[in-house]
């Protein structure tokens, strides 16, 4: 906390906290702190004093501090939500009890393991797959993409792998080896963009017994979502595609061709040049 | 991809329930209704009347198929309710084959009593 927010009005919120550390051997265990909270103090600037003011030990991951890295994903008064981007006395101006995100293993205090949802991630290949490999290798341009198409798999695209989803999920939570919303909306975000040629590669790994039909379209993840991403309403539409697919109901996406670059830069007249660098190489 | 194919076809299934179900429904329970427009008869549950209706051949087809896509569904169903308890993949597996075995042998013997008065 620096000087500004100290002269501030505060008020007193007590932090409670799981902690352990696998290394000795104890079982996890809840720990109070008194905090002084300013309007506007984040829980992850409450950890943050915690730290600096009175216990080096208390351990967490974070980064950006504004909502978009996604590291700091914990389970604060009984909701997985982002540290950085809740302000304390929106949730709670008495106490907060902050636990790592549930459906995942322990590494230390509020750190949770992301190995397997990092696994899940990859395993729906989460990347644009091409037929034309050599263009993909050595493009000679640009994929074409249209506004409209955009739109089709834009909002899937702001996931910024936090894990809050997968710790919402009801599914996770009975079987931990269900691929789980953060993995299946992936699929679909490259399913439905234009450029990719990759679903029926996608197939096993969304398609098998633990994809996307055991989702039983809870909502939780979406509830969760800090970007508004909407993984429900992606798994029903990889049910959907896969449904018409199988049915032969679905027609075949167009082809879509790469825009090749102007070859020689002309450069538009009424556009006047662009002033000379002042500063000498 | 195997389950989410049998995925779909529980879906059919459920909507060739609702049709064939629809059917049912109308024969055995809106009895009334149908005999006032003139089709079907007074009394549909009197053993006459069943025993006529099975040997035709629209009825004994339409029975079949209800009783596949109801066993179909109600055991695909089942099996996934069954596989929310996460059990070992033994178990799984046991579960997916007895389900399946029993599913084989009940759409047999309702099939063979189906033809058989057909046939009789």
């Amino acid at each position: 906390m620096n000087e500004n927010n100290s002269t501030k009005n505060t008020t007193t919120v007590i932090f409670e906290i799981l902690r352990y550390n696998p290394e000795t051997g104890e079982k996890p265990k809840m720990q109070e702190y008194n905090v002084q909270v300013y309007k506007g103090m984040t829980v992850l600037d409450g950890l943050n004093w915690i730290k600096e003011n009175l216990d080096p030990s208390l351990v967490w991951r974070s980064s950006c501090r504004m909502g978009v890295c996604g590291s700091c994903g914990m389970f604060i008064n009984g909701y997985p939500r982002l540290a950085c981007n809740n302000q304390i006395l929106k949730i709670s101006n008495k106490k907060l009890q902050i636990k790592p995100l549930p459906n995942f293993d322990i590494i230390r205090d509020l750190v949770p393991d992301l190995e397997g949802f990092f696994q899940k991630h990859k395993s729906v290949k989460p990347y644009l797959i091409r037929k034309d490999i050599q263009e993909q290798n050595l493009p000679t341009g640009e994929y074409f993409q249209s506004p409209d198409e955009l739109t089709n798999y834009i909002q899937f695209a702001y996931c910024i792998k936090c894990g809050l989803c997968l710790s919402a999920c009801p599914t996770v939570a009975t079987d931990e080896r269900f691929t789980g919303p953060q993995a299946l909306a992936q699929a679909w975000r490259y399913n439905s963009d234009s450029r990719d040629e990759g679903s029926d590669e996608r197939i096993k790994a969304v398609h098998d017994e633990i994809g996307a039909s055991r989702c039983h379209f809870a909502g939780a993840c979406s509830d969760v979502c800090p970007k508004g991403v909407d993984p429900s309403f992606a798994i029903q539409l990889l049910k959907q595609d896969f449904f018409l697919k199988t049915l032969k109901l679905r027609k075949d996406e167009k082809e879509t061709h790469v825009i090749p670059t102007a070859k020689k830069y002309v450069p538009n007249p009424k556009i006047p040049e662009a002033p000379k660098p002042t500063v000498k190489k | 991809m195997r389950e989410s194919k049998l995925w779909v076809y529980h879906l059919i299934a459920g909507a060739v329930i609702l049709v064939l179900l629809g059917i049912h429904m109308f024969i055995m329970h809106l009895d009334a209704i149908l005999y006032s427009l003139g089709v079907g008869s007074q009394n549909p549950i009197d053993s006459g009347v069943v025993f006529a209706r099975s040997k035709e051949l629209f009825f004994m087809i339409t029975y079949i198929i209800l009783l596949g896509t109801a066993l179909y569904h109600g055991l695909y169903g089942f099996k996934n309710i069954l596989m929310e308890l996460t059990l070992a993949q033994k178990s799984e597996k046991f579960i997916s084959g007895f389900l399946t075995l029993c599913g084989v042998l009940l759409f047999a013997y309702g099939t063979f009593a189906a033809v058989f008065v057909f046939m009789k």
